[in-house]
C-alpha cells in the first residue's frame, strides 16, 4: 500500500517535470560534443575571430585553454592571441570600458553563459537573427527578443526574415504571431556549414563553462567501478556476519 | 544495558588502552555505545538514513572547511572566488561538488530519516525528546541550507536571499526594522553577505554538531525503535540483553557500510555526471553574478524549500498583510514537533495499524510532493490552487490526528519482531 | 548465536572491505591535499618576470619583483668582476657549494651570473630571510645603518637586521650570522641585458 503510494507519487513528480516546458520558442538542440577536440580547436579558433572583439571569457586562462585543447602555445599565440596579454591571463575582450555607449550596455563576459543558459540556448541564439530595420544593427533575435547585439556572423549565414502565422489571441480574434525565421539572403556558407561552424562555437562555449567537464565524467567511470566492487566487498561481508541472526 | 552485566562481563584492559582506560572511559564508551549497544534485529531499509546523515554532516564539514580556505565572503569578489574554486584551485571543483550536492543530499536523508520516524511511530512515548531534538536539527538545517546558498552570490542567491528576508517584513509593528537589522543594510548587500557566512560556517554548525550528539544520546538513552513498533527491551535473556536485540557492533556497523557504499554510488554519480542535477541542485540563474537590477525571470528556492515555500504562496493576504503566509508556513515545521502527542493510536507502527491512518500517510506524502512541484513553478496554472489544496491537506494529517488516529482500528501487536532483513 | 563460523572467510572479507575503504579513503584526502598547491592564479603571478636591465649603469642596481619575493640586478663594472676572486679566503663557501643556485649559475664560479656584468639574485638574507642592502663602493661608510663595513670591504650587500655581510656575487663572508651565499633563481639572458627571471638558460627548460 504504502509503496504504491510512493511510486504514484514518483511517477506524479517525474510527470510534471516532463511538463515543465519554459515559454517562447522551442530551443534547436546543439548535439554539441565535448570530447570532440577538433570541434573544440575550431570553436575557440572562430570564437577568437568573430566574437572576443566583444565579449571576453574572463575566467578561462589562455593557457588553461590551450593544455585543454591540446593548442601548442606557440600557436596559442601566434594565432588566437591578439591582445598584449600573457599565456597565464583570461581571456579579454578588445572592448574598451565605455563599450556601453556603442551598444546600449556592455557585452557581457561569456565564460559561464553555457551554464546560466545552456548550450542550446546559444547554438538556437546565433540561429536566430532575423532582419528588423526599427532595430539599432537591423537585426532582432527570434530566442532573444530586442537583443542588442548586431549580427556579426551574418556574412557567413546570411541574412533571414521572420515569419508570421496567423493565430487566434485571447478574444478569438486573428494575430499576427512570429512563428519563425527563414533564409532571405544567403550567406558564403551553406545552412549545414553554417550550423557545424555555430556547433563548434557553441561547443568551446560549453568547454569554457566548465573546463573540467570532460575530466569529470570519464573519472566518474572509475569512481563508480571503483565503488561497485567496495559495495561487493560490503554487502558479502554483511552477508557473512548476518549469519549469525536468526 | 544493565550495569549489572557491564560490571560482570568487563575484562580488563591492559598496555595503551588499558593506560587510557584508567584515565578516560575509552573501552566503556565503545562498549555501551557501539559493541555491546543492542540494537533491534529487524532493521529494514529505512533505517540507513540515520547513520546515512552522519555521513553526510561530516562531508559537509570537511569540504565546507576547504572552500573557505579559497572563497571571500565579499559581495565584489564572492562569485569570482567561487570560480577560483571550480577553475584555478587543483581539485576545487571536485570539492564544491562534494559540498553543492552534499547540500541537496542531507535534505533527501533527513526527509526520508523523519519519514521513517513517521510511520514506525519512532517520535513516540518514550523518544518524544529525541524526536524534538531532531526538529532543531532540521530547523538548523534550514538555516544553515539557506545561508550557505547565499554564498556563492549569484544572482538567485541575491534574490532568494532578498525574498526570504523579506518574509520577515509581514510581521507587524517589528516586521520592517527586523528586516533591515537581519540585512544590515538596506538590501541585501556586503554586510548581509559576511555575517551569513559567519553564521554558515561557525555558529549553525557548532550548534548542529552539539545537537546531533544530543540526538544520538537520547536514542542510545531509550533505544532504537524498529519497524514493528516493540519495545525490545521487555524480553531479556539470562545475560540481560534483549532477546530481539544484537550488538550494533559488528551486525549494524557492517551493515550500514552496504548503506554508505549504496549512498556513495549514487551522490558519486550525481556529483561526476550531473552535479548540477539538471538546475535543481545548482540552479542555473546562479551562474550569473548577483545583479540588484535584474531579478530572475522566475524566482523559487532549491528544491527542498519548495514545499514550504509553495504553503507560503498559497495563502492570500488578508486584512492588508501577507503575515498569515509566514504564520502558515511558520506553523507546517512548528506543527512537527507536537507529533508525539498528536498521534494517539494505541499501537506505534503502520504495520499494526488500519486502513484510516495508512490512507492518511499516503495523502500526506502525495500532498508534501505536491507541494514540492508547485513551489518549483511559477505561481500560475494549476498549481495556486493546487497548493491551496495540498496545504490544507497537509495541516489536516497533523491536526486530525488526535481523532483519527483514535478512532482507526489497529491489529495485535506481536510479542517478538517479525524477520530481519 | 552463532552455529558454525567460518572464521576465515569473515577475516578475509573484513580485510578486503577495510582494504578497499582505506584504499578509497587515501583517493578521497587527494583531492584535499592537492588543494593546498600552488593554484593556477598563484601559478600565473608566479609567472617570469622580464627585466630589462641594459638601461643600467655600472654600480647601478634594479629591485624586481618576481613570486612575490625581491630580486636583486646589479650591474658590475670590469674592475669589480676582474677582483672578485680575490677575497675567496675571507668567503664562507667561496665556490658556493652548500648554496642554492642553478647549476649554470654555480659553474661560473667567482661570478655566480651567467653574464658577470650582470649579476641576479634574490635578496632574501640565508639568516632570517630580511632584505640586504646594496653597499657596492669598496671601503665606503655604510650611511643606512651608520656601520662601517671595514678598511677591507671588497663592495657587496649587507643585511641591517644582524649585520650579515655578502660580496658582490652575494657570497656570505666568514663569521656571518647568515650561514649561505644568497640564493640565486633560474633565469636566462636574451641579449642586450634582457633577463627573464624564471625561466632556465637555455637549453633547459623551466
Amino acid at each position: 500500500m504504502l509503496k504504491r503510494v510512493v511510486w504514484a507519487a514518483a511517477a506524479l513528480l517525474a510527470a510534471s517535470a516532463a511538463l515543465a516546458q519554459e515559454e517562447g520558442p522551442q530551443l534547436l538542440h546543439a548535439g554539441n560534443d565535448i570530447n570532440n577536440i577538433d570541434s573544440l580547436q575550431r570553436g575557440a579558433r572562430d570564437f577568437m575571430n568573430y566574437c572576443s572583439g566583444c565579449h571576453s571569457l574572463k575566467y578561462l586562462r589562455y593557457n588553461r585553454m590551450a593544455k585543454d585543447l591540446k593548442i601548442p602555445e606557440a600557436e596559442l599565440k601566434a594565432n588566437l592571441m591578439f591582445n598584449t596579454e600573457k599565456v597565464f591571463d583570461g581571456i579579454n575582450s578588445s572592448m574598451p570600458a565605455d563599450s556601453e555607449k556603442w551598444f546600449g550596455k556592455q557585452p557581457p563576459d561569456l565564460s559561464l553563459i553555457a551554464r546560466s543558459k545552456s548550450p542550446d540556448y546559444i547554438y538556437s541564439f546565433l540561429h536566430g537573427f532575423y532582419a528588423d530595420p526599427t532595430r539599432l544593427w537591423g537585426v532582432n533575435n527570434l530566442y532573444l527578443p530586442n537583443a542588442a547585439m548586431p549580427h556579426v556572423l551574418a556574412p557567413l549565414q546570411g541574412l533571414q526574415k521572420p515569419v508570421f502565422s496567423n493565430e487566434p489571441d485571447a478574444q478569438g480574434s486573428a494575430k499576427m504571431v512570429l512563428a519563425g525565421v527563414e533564409l532571405m539572403t544567403p550567406g558564403q556558407l551553406k545552412p549545414e556549414e553554417y550550423d557545424a561552424f555555430v556547433r563548434d562555437i557553441t561547443n568551446f562555449l560549453d568547454y569554457a563553462g566548465e573546463p573540467v567537464k570532460a575530466k569529470r565524467e570519464s573519472m566518474g567511470v572509475f569512481v563508480t567501478l571503483f565503488l561497485l566492487v567496495f559495495f561487493a566487498f560490503a554487502y558479502l561481508l554483511k552477508k557473512e556476519y548476518w549469519k549469525d541472526v536468526h | 544495558m544493565a550495569a549489572t552485566s557491564d560490571s560482570a562481563g568487563a575484562p580488563q584492559t591492559t598496555g595503551l588502552i588499558g593506560w587510557i582506560d584508567a584515565r578516560f572511559p575509552l573501552t566503556k564508551l565503545w562498549r555501551e555505545q557501539v559493541s555491546e549497544y543492542y540494537a533491534p534485529k529487524n532493521f529494514n531499509f529505512w533505517y540507513y538514513f540515520g547513520s546515512l546523515a552522519l555521513l553526510v554532516l561530516v562531508n559537509q564539514l570537511v569540504t565546507g572547511i576547504f572552500l573557505t580556505m579559497n572563497y571571500k565572503p565579499s559581495a565584489s569578489e564572492a562569485f569570482s572566488s567561487v570560480e577560483y574554486i571550480m577553475r584555478d584551485v587543483d581539485w576545487g571543483w571536485l570539492i564544491r561538488y562534494m559540498h553543492s550536492t552534499g547540500a541537496s543530499a542531507f535534505f533527501i536523508v533527513v526527509y526520508l530519516h523523519m519519514f521513517r520516524a513517521l510511520i514506525y511511530g519512532s517520535h513516540r512515548k518514550p523518544r518524544e525528546l529525541l524526536w524534538i531534538f531532531g526538529c532543531i536539527i532540521f530547523l538548523l538545517l534550514m538555516a544553515e541550507a539557506f545561508m550557505g546558498y547565499v554564498l556563492p552570490w549569484g544572482n538567485m542567491s541575491f534574490w532568494g536571499a532578498q525574498v526570504i528576508v523579506s518574509l520577515f517584513g509581514s510581521l507587524p509593528v517589528i516586521g520592517h526594522g527586523l528586516v533591515e537589522w537581519i540585512r544590515g543594510d538596506y538590501v541585501i548587500a556586503d554586510a548581509t553577505l559576511n555575517r551569513f557566512f559567519a553564521l554558515h560556517v561557525v555558529a549553525l554548525p557548532l550548534a548542529l554538531v552539539f545537537l546531533v550528539g544530543a540526538h544520538l544520546m537520547a536514542l542510545h538513552e531509550v533505544g532504537s525503535n524498529n519497524p514493528d513498533g516493540i519495545e525490545i527491551k521487555k524480553l531479556k535473556d539470562a545475560k540481560g540483553h534483549p532477546l530481539d536485540g544484537i550488538p550494533f557492533h559488528p551486525y549494524y556497523t557492517v551493515k550500514d557500510v552496504v548503506g554508505v557504499a549504496g549512498f556513495l554510488l549514487l551522490f558519486c554519480g550525481v556529483i561526476f555526471f550531473a552535479p548540477t542535477f539538471g538546475g535543481v541542485f545548482l540552479e542555473s540563474p546562479n551562474f550569473e553574478p548577483a545583479n540588484p537590477l535584474q531579478t530572475p525571470p522566475h524566482i523559487a528556492p532549491v528544491w527542498y524549500f519548495t514545499p514550504f515555500y509553495a504553503m507560503l504562496r498559497a495563502v492570500p493576504s488578508f486584512a492588508g498583510t501577507q503575515v498569515w503566509g509566514v504564520m502558515v508556513m511558520g506553523a507546517a515545521i512548528v506543527v512537527l514537533f507536537f507529533l508525539p502527542w498528536l498521534d494517539r493510536a494505541p499501537v506505534k507502527s503502520i504495520r499494526y495499524r488500519g486502513p484510516v491512518f495508512k490512507i492518511a500517510v499516503g495523502i500526506f506524502v502525495v500532498a508534501f510532493l505536491t507541494l514540492g512541484v508547485c513551489g518549483l513553478k511559477p505561481p500560475s496554472g494549476i498549481y495556486p490552487t493546487l497548493a491551496k489544496y495540498c496545504t490544507v491537506l497537509y495541516f489536516a494529517f497533523f491536526l486530525l490526528m488526535p481523532w483519527y488516529s483514535r478512532l482507526d482500528s489497529h491489529k495485535t501487536v506481536p510479542e517478538r519482531v517479525t524477520g530481519h532483513a | 548465536m552463532s552455529d558454525q563460523v567460518d572464521h576465515s572467510r569473515r577475516r578475509l572479507l573484513t580485510m578486503a572491505t577495510v582494504g578497499t575503504g582505506a584504499i578509497g579513503a587515501a583517493f578521497a584526502a587527494v583531492p584535499f591535499l592537492a588543494s593546498w598547491q600552488p593554484s593556477a592564479r598563484a601559478k600565473a603571478l608566479g609567472a617570469p618576470t622580464d627585466v630589462d636591465a641594459s638601461k643600467l649603469e655600472a654600480g647601478q642596481m634594479l629591485k624586481v619583483v618576481w613570486r612575490g619575493q625581491p630580486v636583486f640586478v646589479v650591474r658590475r663594472s670590469k674592475a669589480v668582476i676582474e677582483s672578485l676572486g680575490n677575497h675567496d679566503a675571507m668567503l664562507a663557501d667561496p665556490k658556493s657549494d652548500d648554496s642554492d643556485q642553478p647549476e649554470y649559475v654555480k659553474a661560473t664560479g667567482a661570478n655566480r651570473a651567467i653574464n658577470p656584468e650582470f649579476w641576479v639574485g634574490l635578496a632574501v638574507c640565508t639568516h632570517l630571510g630580511c632584505s640586504p642592502l646594496g653597499a657596492f663602493e669598496p671601503n665606503n661608510q655604510f650611511q643606512v645603518a651608520g656601520t662601517d663595513l671595514g678598511a677591507g670591504w671588497p663592495g657587496g650587500f649587507y643585511c641591517p637586521c644582524h649585520g650579515s655581510k655578502y660580496d658582490i656575487s652575494g657570497r656570505v663572508f666568514k663569521g656571518m650570522p647568515a650561514p649561505k651565499n644568497l640564493p640565486i633563481p633560474s633565469y636566462s639572458f636574451s641579449g642586450d641585458g634582457r633577463i627573464t627571471i624564471g625561466v632556465d638558460q637555455a637549453p633547459q627548460k623551466a
